[in-house]
């Protein structure tokens, strides 16, 4: 009983890291705006992150280092995408690319370096509690902050003006600008916002969850986020559910082999794609089901004199 | 714009791209007087090349393998060049690099991993004047051997110390792609720990890569999750060791000294020295008297080694290694002696037999106290 | 300030121009990059434009790259310009390549050269096949196709590596995750000895001439193409934009697979964990910098490859970082997109004006 409590407690960690940055794309993908770079950026924010704890020492630096990261890179890709109008598929590849590149390039002065002691976290009284303590309460800050980045969202986007006008963009740039609203700063802020938390997941992953740097060390995590805001439908909390399905499956699976069970590692690791493959068909070919879900000027550029 | 300015954009693109072409030219003429400098009256050095498949900052297969040209460099001082390249994809790739590292004038090529195989051989066969060093690998020609270290000396050792070191009797082992060495290894180490706590069982979770330290992290995390209190690895990297510091378990460092990676878990690492072999490689080439062949190397000639061992490990079981140690060396103790069994019972090797290289080449079962299947099996 | 302004029609001028400007962007970038890592700029632009073709062996191992890069570029360039986003070349590669390995596996040594026709028709077929499952979710379920086709990817990725760790293991590889070996008849042949160059290189060309017409000079061509540039318009004119989808995927889809097959029965010769290269992605970008025009894709092919090898060399002989390769595509590709905006604008100098976004 006490390992499927251990293994609760690791399906949440792992789901964290792919929950921020899948919420991170949401915002961007609310406002109408894909961003494929998302593992470029990832792995950008990651080095920064690591070398800003490795010469401060400080958790919470690296976190904002890798949010920086994340927020430059995007900004970039936001002015090439929103005011020069550049495809957001081909510019979100560059960055990909760029990304994986850039940051390997500037970790090499990185890749022994080790970080102090990683500091436990337990939530007190609610740790100790006999098989619900370890599962949900020994985790790191991020872990809850996820959670509750996801209430604020739902907050944000649904019940908040500025989210309504966020999703108008998305749905429906020309009547947005139409009432008088300045769209495409709207669509860069939103696609900061999104890549700064892109970034602190990022972060995460070379500074809590495998604390040092390799390149490429966020392996396919950053394509994952991409697949699980669409399996989520765009919706926040199916987001984070989402993700901890996602992130435990790799858990799953070495969990499965511990106790002799033998499914081929390969299924299982093709298991989150193909069923963001399924939902995708199942919600798209509701034509009423996809306007509702999608919003509706994802991936086209916005022109506001056209 | 007006036609002039447009006229101006192109006239500087076109400069440019004539700057550029004439830089590139200019360059290619100074290299030439360059090549001619060295010269003189001493024989040119021998040029040698490393193919790594990791980078050489891995902390484990890699930085070992690096660590053993520098101990070339230091034997041989100016009586040798040596150059290497990282991060060589075990892929068609492999080819292009080996075969430039031959153009380029280096009679001596290492390629240290098993997925070079067939490239070197290909590039063995069009520079019959290059001698070609294979690790890990089975196919040899006139021009190119293989080499390999007896890793599992290791695993059985650190299983000594694990059998005395674990709580739970449960053992972890992260491996890597199974092939035979793993196996071996996986098995060494539950043989080891058995010979002094017949109680442990070892779980084994593949994560189908050499070097990958988010999965190994993961993987290592599921191990301790699921009881077992002291790990080893064959895989490249430190995640698992600082996945057991992390999470307050023991670990051995595998390849190269990871220490540093994990001070409070770390048990001790299994080494591989690479320098013995590759010193006596260049000498041989050096002096001419280079053959085909295949070498496996272990304690007995320095070439494997258990180092930093903890200081909270009894002094029964420190003396322990080092009669393994000098049993080794000696040629008086097996680690593959029989009787051993599989898992179902069945005997793979009589009582008082001793493995042949052929034996431990293709051992592809888990002893009796390993848990789980051998993928693809 | 600077001001963006639409033109009235796209610069024909630019439409070369930018290409090139996207290119000394990324040469001046990089020799900033290179000095900034204390090399000397001059070798290091040496090794991307010079060493590539200094020999005749080195042509070919540049042409070797470039193959499978211009072929899907081909296949992509008809997507894209029918407004078809297969982002998944690279899985439409891999099953290819999959494919063509398996019947590579069936041949023995009496087997005659015929397999070799073989062999490349299952790698177009199992491209294709991969790429219908786009076609056909974009068809019946209006799913988008890039994220289908780059989920599809690496479904593909996992179905290689089930294979070589499972039933095409080589029974005498001791267990290492591979296949056998391909036997010699099956190997594509080469134009010329001394250089892995094969007949691919050929058939890319050939195929680039075809192309060329196709989009060109043929009623198909065109309404293929309208499709994606003014899908009212097609749909008035009676274009089908569904044939438009399906062809574009197809195409594509079966010239990945194409170079799947061409890779793994030429430089590799087995099937190995190993054989995604990245080529898929790659080709998006030499399909980009080409213009999505087939004269255009053979030279950018063939600049992409030269970014590879000279990568890989600045690597050995100047002891860069590998990684440079990629920093060096992804600045291009960006440096490109940028550029490009200057086809359908210009810059202007205006007098600040108050308002506007």
């Amino acid at each position: 009983m006490e390992s499927y409590a251990l293994l609760i407690a690791a399906t949440l960690n792992a789901g964290t890291v792919l929950a921020i940055a899948a919420l991170g794309l949401l915002i961007n993908e609310k406002a109408g705006v894909v961003n494929l770079g998302a593992e470029g950026l990832m792995l950008c924010a990651a080095i920064a992150g690591f070398a800003a704890v490795v010469h401060t020492g400080n958790d919470w630096l690296g976190f904002a280092a890798g949010m920086g990261a994340g927020a430059v890179l995007a900004a970039i890709f936001g002015v090439l995408v929103i005011w020069l109008g550049t495809n957001q598929y081909a510019t979100g590849l560059a960055l990909s690319l760029f990304g994986v590149g850039f940051s390997a390039f500037v970790g090499i002065g990185y890749v022994k370096e080790i970080l102090p002691d990683r500091p436990h976290f337990a939530v007190p009284y609610l740790a100790d509690i006999p098989l619900v303590g370890p599962a949900l309460f020994k985790q790191h800050p991020l872990v809850y902050g996820a959670m509750l980045l996801v209430l604020a969202l739902i907050w944000f986007l649904y019940r908040s003006r500025t989210g309504l006008v966020l999703r108008a963009v998305g749905e429906s740039p020309a009547s947005a600008h139409a009432l008088g609203y300045p769209v495409r700063r709207i669509r860069l802020a939103a696609v900061v916002a999104g890549g700064a938390l892109c970034g602190l997941a990022g972060a995460y992953i070379s500074v809590i969850y495998t604390p040092l740097w390799v390149e490429g060390m966020v392996a396919g995590k950053g394509w994952i986020a991409l697949a699980l805001t669409t399996f989520a439908t765009w919706r926040p909390a199916r987001v984070l559910l989402g993700a901890y399905l996602f992130g435990g499956v790799t858990m799953l699976q070495f969990h499965l082999q511990g106790v002799g069970v033998q499914v081929p590692s390969q299924l299982l690791t093709a298991l989150p794609y193909i069923a963001t493959i399924v939902v995708l068909a199942l919600i798209s070919r509701n034509p009423t089901w996809i306007r509702v879900n999608m919003p509706a000027s994802l991936g086209k550029p916005f022109y506001p004199g056209s | 714009m007006t036609d002039l300015s447009k006229r101006s954009i192109v006239k500087m693109v076109a400069l440019t791209a004539v700057a550029a072409a004439a830089l590139v030219g200019c360059g290619k003429k100074e290299e030439a007087p360059k090549a001619e400098a060295p010269a003189a009256a001493k024989p040119e050095p021998l040029k040698i090349a490393f193919a790594y498949v990791g980078p050489v900052g891995d902390g484990g297969w890699t930085f070992a393998h690096d660590n053993g040209r520098k101990e070339i460099e230091k034997a041989f001082g100016d009586k040798v060049v040596t150059t290497f390249v990282e991060k060589v994809p075990e892929s068609a790739d492999a080819e292009r690099v080996i075969r430039d590292m031959a153009a380029q004038g280096n009679k001596l090529i290492f390629g240290t991993t098993f997925g070079y195989m067939e490239p070197m051989l290909k590039v063995a066969a069009d520079n019959k004047g290059v001698k070609f060093e294979h690790a890990t690998g089975y196919k040899t020609a006139d021009n190119l051997r293989t080499y390999d270290s007896r890793t599992y000396e290791g695993a059985y050792m650190a299983g000594v110390i694990a059998g005395k070191m674990t709580k739970t009797n449960t053992l972890g082992v992260v491996a890597s792609i199974p092939i035979p060495e793993v196996v071996r290894n996986i098995n060494s180490f539950t043989m080891g720990a058995q010979s002094v706590n017949p109680k442990i069982k070892t779980k084994v979770v593949w994560v189908n890569e050499w070097f990958n330290p988010p999965k190994e992290t993961e993987a290592a995390t599921s191990l301790i999750n699921g009881g077992a209190d002291v790990l080893m690895q064959n895989t490249d990297s430190s995640a698992v060791l600082q996945t057991a510091e992390k999470m307050g378990k023991r670990a051995f460092g595998w390849d190269s000294d990871m220490t540093a990676y994990g001070p409070k878990a770390h048990l001790g690492s299994a080494v591989i020295n690479w320098g013995p072999y590759y010193v006596k490689a260049v000498g041989e080439a050096l002096e001419g008297k280079w053959s085909t062949g295949s070498s496996w190397w272990g304690v007995k000639e320095g070439a494997i080694e258990m180092v930093n061992v903890a200081a909270d490990v009894p002094e029964d079981t420190k003396k322990k290694i080092d009669e393994i140690k000098a049993g080794l060396k000696a040629g008086t103790f097996s680690i593959w002696k029989g009787p051993i069994v599989d898992q179902a019972g069945k005997e793979m090797l009589a009582k008082d037999a001793v493995a042949d290289d052929k034996f431990l080449g293709g051992v592809m079962f888990y002893v009796k106290g390993v848990e789980g299947k051998i993928p693809g099996k | 300030m600077l001001k963006l302004e639409m033109r009235p029609q796209a610069s024909r001028l630019w439409t070369y121009a930018s290409p090139v400007l996207a290119l000394v962007l990324t040469v001046l970038l990089g020799v900033a990059l290179f000095m900034a890592l204390g090399k000397d700029p001059v070798r290091g632009l040496q090794m991307f434009f010079w060493e590539p073709i200094k020999t005749s062996y080195a042509l070919g191992e540049l042409m070797v790259k470039a193959t499978p890069l211009l072929v899907i570029a081909l296949g992509l360039s008809v997507c894209f310009r029918s407004n078809v986003w297969n982002i998944g070349a690279e899985g439409q590669f891999v099953i290819g390549a999959v494919c063509a390995g398996g019947v590579a596996l069936l041949a023995d040594k009496d087997t005659g050269r015929w397999i070799v026709l073989a062999v490349l028709l299952a790698g177009v077929l199992g491209g294709m096949l991969w790429a219908g499952i786009t076609a056909l979710l974009r068809d019946r379920f209006n799913a988008s196709e890039i994220l289908v086709s780059l989920m599809l990817v690496y479904v593909a990725d996992m179905v290689l590596s089930y294979l070589v760790y499972g039933p095409w293991k080589d029974p005498a590889g001791f267990n290492f995750p591979q296949s056998k070996t391909f036997e010699a008849v099956t190997q594509i042949p080469r134009l010329m000895d001394g250089s892995r160059v094969s007949v691919g290189l050929l058939m890319a060309l050939v195929g680039a001439g075809f192309l060329w017409v196709f989009l060109f000079r043929t009623r198909a061509g065109f309404a293929q193409q309208v499709g994606g540039l003014a899908p009212a318009a097609a749909r008035y004119a009676g274009f089908s934009s569904r044939k438009a989808l399906w062809v574009a995927l197809l195409t594509s889809g079966g010239a990945a697979g194409l170079a799947g097959a061409l890779e793994v029965a030429g430089p590799i010769g087995q099937l190995t964990p190993y054989v995604p290269a990245g080529y898929g992605f790659a080709a998006i970008i030499v399909a980009f910098v080409g213009r999505l025009h087939p004269a255009g894709m053979v030279l950018s092919a063939v600049l992409m490859s030269m970014f590879y090898i000279g990568g890989e060399l600045a690597q050995s002989r100047l002891g860069l970082p590998k990684s440079i390769t990629g920093v060096f595509q992804g600045l291009l590709l960006f440096c490109l997109l940028a550029c490009d905006t200057l086809v359908a604008y210009r810059l202007r100098w205006v007098a600040s004006k108050k308002g506007g976004v």
